[in-house]
């Protein structure tokens, strides 16, 4: 008996030995195959970068297509190309996968934070051991990071919807409202004031704003505000919604609609939640940024700081593979340009 | 019965014993095999990670041993996050106090749990999944989507400090202290042997003189303080007071007093088997994802774990049964074998 005792146990260690050396070993075919070594590929990049997303959490689709752009740039820089996190969006938990990603000895962590200050430690931590810190989507705290690639601007957000409205509308312009997220919402107010600005240009002059209201990202309640903007304003002719909730409430409801193709409707939203409204012509464009290329721009970035091509000061121009030059702008961001405008003819190539 | 035999079933009788030596096994193997394991900064890591799973899980392993439990611990420790934030943002300038405070809070939250399970006589898994949502949403209320996260770099420094000469935190003394505390409260007092009456049978605990409400209440309030602890580490370690600080963890406090042997239906169990728990899971998760392993197999090794957690103590405890009873009928049982 006790002899079978010891024969389980032994068989139990061995068959964890033997899984996790697999692992192991898995890792290590890929991983360190001969260390960072000078090559010409990829505009001046070491090959051989070990270069590690790490995402708020993972299996998010938005997220899945941002580290997917940033593995096409890692394999054209013949870097070592990973992707890690936890499966719920928490900061404790990345702060753990950072901690792994800096004992792995990686040379480049891009990450989005789930807190701007809680990863903060955990990223210095592993700077110290080497690495370079590139944040994308959410930023940290500047003194955790090496860069920060922004999305868009404010004001190209801005720019970009009020443009579209118009564009849909057409010349003869018209009554438009706003429909928000929340009323407190920091983001949501820079945007519409920045909005305004932009409709008191002269080439928008036909374009009257004469409501904003707020349907606090909450499907029903931004469906129900939408109708309600029918009620109030019979001349209505557009709808901004600049949140992904609203947006997707409002072509819902539209799309259903008698206002269908008559009142317009734009705004941030994404192509999976659009896709049916954009093919039935409830809208015919909206806007947000391209998170292929915003995970693509954030691994050339990381390795152009791991190949101490830049350090990220102000001023300093790397290559970015097919989206061409960058410079670093004023405290240590990139700007990926400008909102990428979705259509019918470009929805399909996107999946998030 | 011949003497390997005894050893044998007193071995199997002892959960305690097969999770200190799985934490030895994966150790042992992880250092071998993963690069990286047998580092310094690995176990800083870990230690890290569990300090807080470990100071909700002493009190929690003397709860459900009385057959009750607490699954509102993660949301006093949120929710006590956020009233720290919001004390240094009033202007609190004191960490002693702050914590005082902080604990007086917990002790309070944890009492009302205690108090709608004894004093309502309502089942704790009910009370506590409220509490748990309620204290959450409270968090909520105190700071909203807003973060703290202004500390002192002395005060966050001070949580995270190693040992002098090593890498492991200072705080892990204080867990190991208030461990022997709990030990000797569990395992060497009255007090302790009423709490396994309780969970055996309460109504038989209460005739033989047990204060079983008195108990269980203070038991609970002493649940909120050691979470509101934790909730202080939390804060200071991640720099950061937020509404959903450790969400999710009451989990993984449960999954280790399961696995460290505990009867999920109460009066079984110890505290040494927990606490080897709270290291193997820490331990197990942080190799794994060394070596590569993906977030969404780790969650499908812990929910393993968990169910085996629940199955290995009966099975051994059937073992054990059989070997009882086979004892009269065959004197030397299969020593050979």
């Amino acid at each position: 008996m006790r002899a079978r005792v010891r024969l389980l146990a032994m068989t139990t260690i061995a068959a964890l030995a033997f899984t996790t050396a697999a692992c192991a070993e898995d890792t290590s075919g890929t991983g360190t195959g001969s260390g960072p070594s000078a090559a010409a590929s990829g505009g001046g990049i070491k090959s051989g970068l070990k270069v590690a997303f790490l995402p708020k959490q993972v299996n998010n689709p938005y997220f899945t297509t941002s580290d997917n752009g940033g593995k096409a740039a890692v394999e054209e820089f013949k870097g070592v190309y990973s992707e890690t996190g936890p499966s719920e969006a928490s900061p404790s938990a990345q702060v753990s996968y950072i901690n792994t990603l800096s004992q792995q000895g990686t040379d480049v962590i891009v990450v989005s934070a789930n807190d701007q200050n809680a990863i903060c430690g955990a990223l210095n931590e592993a700077r110290q051991a080497g690495a370079k810190v590139v944040t994308f989507d959410s930023d940290t705290d500047p003194s955790c990071r090496d860069l920060f690639i922004n999305q868009a601007t404010s004001e190209g957000i801005a720019k970009v919807q009020v443009k579209l409205i118009s564009e849909a509308i057409g010349p003869d312009g018209g009554e438009i409202a706003i429909l928000s997220a929340t009323a407190n919402a920091t983001n949501q107010n820079a945007w519409i004031e920045m909005m305004k600005t932009e409709l008191a240009k002269p080439e928008y002059a036909k374009l009257k704003l004469v409501d904003t209201v707020y349907g606090d990202d909450d499907d029903q309640k931004s469906f129900q505000e939408a109708q309600g903007l029918m009620a109030k304003h019979p001349d209505l002719k557009g709808i901004i919604s600049p949140t992904t909730v609203g947006v997707a409430a409002a072509g819902r409801y539209l799309s259903g609609s008698e206002y269908k193709g008559k009142v317009q409707l734009t705004g941030l939203g994404t192509p999976n939640q659009m896709r049916a409204y954009v093919k039935d012509g409830t809208v015919k464009s909206f806007a947000l940024w391209n998170p292929a290329d915003l995970g693509y721009l954030a691994a050339y970035a990381g390795g152009a700081l791991a190949s101490n091509l830049i350090t990220g000061k102000e001023g300093d121009k790397f290559t970015a593979g097919k989206l061409g030059e960058f410079t670093v702008g004023a405290g240590a961001t990139v700007l990926l340009g400008e909102p990428f405008v979705f259509n019918a003819d470009n929805i399909d190539e996107l999946n998030f | 019965m011949s003497e390997p035999a005894v050893r044998v079933r007193s071995a199997l009788g002892s959960w305690d014993a097969i999770v200190l030596i799985a934490v030895v096994a994966v150790a042992v193997v992880g250092a071998l095999t993963i690069d990286g394991v047998a580092s310094p900064r690995f176990w800083r890591f870990v230690t890290l990670e569990a300090i807080p799973i470990a100071l909700i899980a002493l009190p929690m392993t003397l709860v459900v041993i009385t057959g009750e439990i607490d699954l509102s611990v993660a949301s006093v420790l949120g929710l006590t996050c956020t009233v720290m934030g919001q004390l240094w943002v009033w202007g609190v300038s004191s960490l002693p106090l702050i914590i005082a405070l902080c604990l007086l809070l917990g002790a309070v939250l944890g009492a009302v749990n205690g108090l709608f399970v004894t004093g309502f006589g309502l089942p704790s898994l009910a009370v506590t999944i409220g509490t748990l949502a309620l204290y959450r949403g409270l968090a909520y209320v105190v700071l909203g989507d807003r973060a703290v996260a202004d500390y002192p770099a002395e005060w966050t420094n001070s949580a995270i400090a190693p040992i002098p000469g090593t890498t492991i935190p200072w705080m892990i003394l204080v867990v190991a202290v208030l461990a022997v505390a709990f030990g000797v409260l569990l395992h060497a007092t009255p007090i302790g042997r009423g709490l396994y009456a309780m969970g055996n049978n309460a109504e038989a605990a209460r005739f033989a003189g047990i204060s079983v409400v008195r108990t269980k209440f203070w038991l609970f309030a002493a649940t909120g303080a050691m979470s509101a602890l934790a909730g202080v580490f939390w804060t200071l370690r991640f720099a950061s007071a937020r509404a959903d600080n450790g969400s999710g963890l009451e989990l993984a406090v449960v999954a280790a007093v399961l696995l460290g042997g505990v009867s999920i239906f109460g009066g079984r169990g110890g505290l040494l088997g927990v606490i080897a728990a709270v290291a193997l899971l820490g331990v197990l998760r942080n190799a794994l994802q060394l070596a590569y392993v993906p977030a969404n197999t780790l969650t499908i090794i812990t929910g393993s774990l968990l169910i085996a957690s629940v199955v290995g103590p009966n099975v051994v405890g059937m073992l054990r049964e059989r070997l009882r009873r086979r004892r009269p009928a065959t004197p030397t049982p299969s020593a050979s074998t």
